[in-house]
């Protein structure tokens, strides 16, 4: 009977590994206890030998490729024996997430064992069953990335709220799966993702100008401030595409369109819509587009696919006077961008207090996918957008 | 008689002396229980089990045969058959597969071949297992084998105090009942009531309780197990064990409950691993409701595949010991697999 042969984990904490170098060629002979390869963790190189003794069938895995513990990375054959048939080698992560668009998160994790069925627990998945959780969307950490049971509970943790003995009379509302569903992704995404923030002040007059001027008369459309902030996210993020990006454990994901989310606040809850293909879309299809799908965010008549994807989001609270807010990311997504109010404010230009119409806007962003310079270059990119309009509609 | 002793003395007896003292309170108090096997009169038992007994009971109720399984047996089935109650010692449980037809063909079937008009109500102790560097033919544990039988009980006392409860079961019982002591358990002291107590056959025993992983063990192990859950208490990790106690009827309602409430199993049982006890004890849990709760595969440690060598070295590694239980333990509840 073949023997696999496994990446193994050779420290605690060690989630994935590299082979540095095969010591045996394919079709050699080796004894157990014989030196088979070198590993590279993040911490040193190991020596593993062969488990059994017989013939190094194929070698699945090459060396340099990361690979997650666990893994097969070849078989030792007995003399005569073939490869067993599920024997495939393990495609370079990389190609597989990328074919993975629109939604790239739910594609489980690149291993060799892609087209079977998900490895995870009994446990784990009566959990996932009672509590609605997509298995799919869960990284497993047992062996081979079997889901355990803790995965599962820490997917939908939600904070213990500190027990409340409450003092006067109160209602209790029961959750529905929206708020849960926000309960979870949200807790999910402060405590995974590193976030950090960046502000910066915008003027918009010239905006405003230029807004007021296609409005007028316009008949089939009317673009909004917000139209305005989702096409210029969406050219800087075209302008700097190390940003158009989504974190996986495996690999980053550089998506090929810009697709830009938009928060959408509705009884209950809120919704994020995605809008594809900023940068080639004109301004009124865009404004028009971002209407209908608010409304039919509103009326809980999105599609999956209208709401999966992107890599950015714009949650603009600036109707309601607020100067500035930083906002959650929402993981796929890298960035998000929290829009403050449009304001009068006193500005000093080459040493004369003026008056101009003024927006704050704060950038989350995941450090894992987007360093700070890179972020800021993003958040220049957009601000030169929307201080100069007229750049966004060539 | 009692299950548990109430206001009783209790002692600090060692298993052998425990086992002598259930021997002499069920032949005080009922003249139809005897006992015979070599070397037990005069000598006082290979392991010195029952020691003093031939002069307090008298050489026609503590009798020393000739070296004739296969004829004690019979003889043991056939006093049983006319309303006696036979205690048969063999000297080592190994020589019990020479005596198999008498207790697997006859003593098995017998209540079940009458209709329940006959029973054979007859109790086999004999010393199992390995440790003592008796080598190959002297240090097997065959418990699997004789459990497989309908009709026979089979139990595996590991303390002291269950050795002396459940031989006083096991004489009130109107089947076949085969004990394996443990030679190594022999000389182990431990808390004993003074009064003839019973342990329920069938009954397992929860040796300490712990919500990260079930260690379900048989016979000895569960003195290892409970050593070993120590040492992972110290390293964050809540062990509880289980004592079978008694393999035939096997306690599967107690292996459920606590692979339910910990989600990982750990079997831990001496006889060889493959085909043995401990595939009995995991079927049971894969087919119960435990499933469900289970967050890592059913792990077992048992014997090696090997007839047990002489060497000590060998003869230790060839069997489960504290350390293996520990490891494997930790590495069931850190890694998902030992």
């Amino acid at each position: 009977m073949a023997t696999q042969v496994i990446l193994p984990k050779v420290d605690m904490a060690m989630e994935e590994g590299t082979i540095h170098a095969w010591k045996v060629a394919e079709g050699a002979s080796v004894k157990a206890g014989d030196l088979l390869f070198e590993i590279e963790t993040d911490k040193a190189n190991m020596e593993i030998e062969a488990p059994a003794a017989g013939v190094l069938g194929k070698i699945l895995v090459k060396e340099g490729v990361v690979t997650p513990v666990g893994a097969v990375v070849a078989y030792i054959l007995a003399p005569g024996e073939k490869m067993p048939e599920a024997a495939a080698p393990i495609a370079k992560p990389v190609e597989i997430l990328a074919a993975a668009s629109p939604a790239p998160m739910a594609t489980p994790i690149a291993t060799s064992e892609q087209n079977t069925k998900l490895r995870a627990t009994p446990l784990a998945r009566s959990l996932a069953r009672q509590s609605g959780v997509d298995l799919a969307s869960i990284h497993g950490s047992g062996p081979r990335g079997r889901i355990v049971a803790q995965d599962v509970r820490k997917s939908q943790a939600v904070p213990a709220a500190p027990v409340a003995v409450p003092t006067s009379a109160y209602e209790t509302i029961p959750h529905d799966n929206m708020r849960r569903t926000i309960a979870r992704r949200l807790v999910e995404a402060k405590q995974t993702v590193p976030h950090f923030y960046l502000t910066a002040d915008c003027d918009i007059g010239a905006l405003l100008a230029l807004r007021e001027q296609i409005n007028q008369g316009a008949k089939d459309f009317k673009l909004s401030v917000n139209d305005f902030v989702v096409k210029a996210l969406g050219l800087a993020l075209r302008d700097v595409p190390d940003a158009n990006v989504s974190w996986t454990q495996d690999a980053m994901l550089r998506h090929a369109t810009v697709d830009v989310a938009v928060a959408v606040a509705m009884p209950g809850g809120l919704m994020t819509p995605v809008l594809r293909d900023v940068p080639a879309r004109g301004m009124a299809d865009l404004s028009n587009a971002i209407r209908d799908l608010a409304a039919r965010a509103r009326a809980r008549k999105l599609k999956p696919e209208e709401y999966q994807g992107g890599s950015s989001a714009v949650s603009n609270l600036g109707m309601y006077g607020v100067r500035e807010f930083a906002a959650i990311i929402n993981p796929p997504h890298a960035t998000i961008l929290a829009v403050g109010a449009g304001e009068e404010r006193a500005v000093s230009r080459n040493g004369q207090i003026l008056s101009a119409q003024m927006m704050s806007v704060t950038l989350s962003a995941d450090h894992r996918a987007v360093d700070g310079a890179l972020a800021a270059e993003l958040l220049r990119a957009f601000r030169n957008y929307i201080e100069r309009p007229l750049t966004m509609l060539v | 008689m009692l299950d548990v002793a109430p206001q009783t003395e209790v002692r600090e007896l060692t298993y052998a002396e425990a086992i002598r003292e259930a021997m002499a309170q069920a032949m005080e108090a009922d003249p139809r229980v005897f006992t015979f096997g070599e070397d037990i009169g005069t000598y006082g038992g290979a392991f010195g089990v029952t020691g003093d007994l031939i002069h307090r009971f008298g050489a026609e109720r503590v009798i020393d045969t000739p070296i004739s399984e296969l004829g004690m047996a019979g003889v043991a089935v056939g006093a049983a058959l006319t309303g006696m109650r036979p205690v048969l010692e063999f000297q080592f449980s190994d020589f019990s597969l020479l005596a198999s037809e008498q207790i697997i063909n006859q003593a098995a079937k017998i209540r079940f071949m009458f209709g329940g008009k006959a029973s054979v109500p007859l109790v086999i102790r004999m010393p199992g297992g390995s440790g003592t560097g008796a080598a190959a033919q002297h240090s097997q544990s065959l418990e699997a084998i004789f459990a497989h039988i309908p009709g026979l009980i089979v139990l595996q006392p590991s303390t002291p105090h269950d050795a002396k409860g459940l031989l006083l079961s096991a004489l009130d019982n109107p089947n076949p009942v085969l004990i394996f002591e443990h030679k190594l358990l022999y000389k182990v002291k431990g808390p004993v009531p003074a009064q003839a107590y019973r342990v329920p056959i069938g009954q397992a025993a929860i040796r300490r309780e712990g919500g990260d992983v079930s260690i379900i063990t048989t016979g000895i192990m569960a003195v290892r197990a409970t050593a070993a859950a120590e040492r992972l208490a110290a390293e964050g990790i809540d062990a509880e064990v289980i004592d079978l106690r008694t393999i035939r009827p096997m306690d599967v309602p107690a292996i459920v409950k606590s692979v339910k409430k910990t989600s990982r199993a750990l079997i831990v049982y001496e006889s060889v691993k493959t085909l043995g006890v401990g595939a009995e004890i995991s079927a049971a849990i894969a087919e119960s409701e435990a499933f469900d709760y289970l967050d890592a595969p059913i792990a077992r440690l048992g014997g090696k595949e090997v007839p047990l060598p002489y060497n000590p070295v060998l003869e230790k590694a060839s069997v489960p010991q504290e350390d293996d239980i520990f490891n494997a333990a930790r590495a069931l509840v850190r890694e998902g697999h030992i």
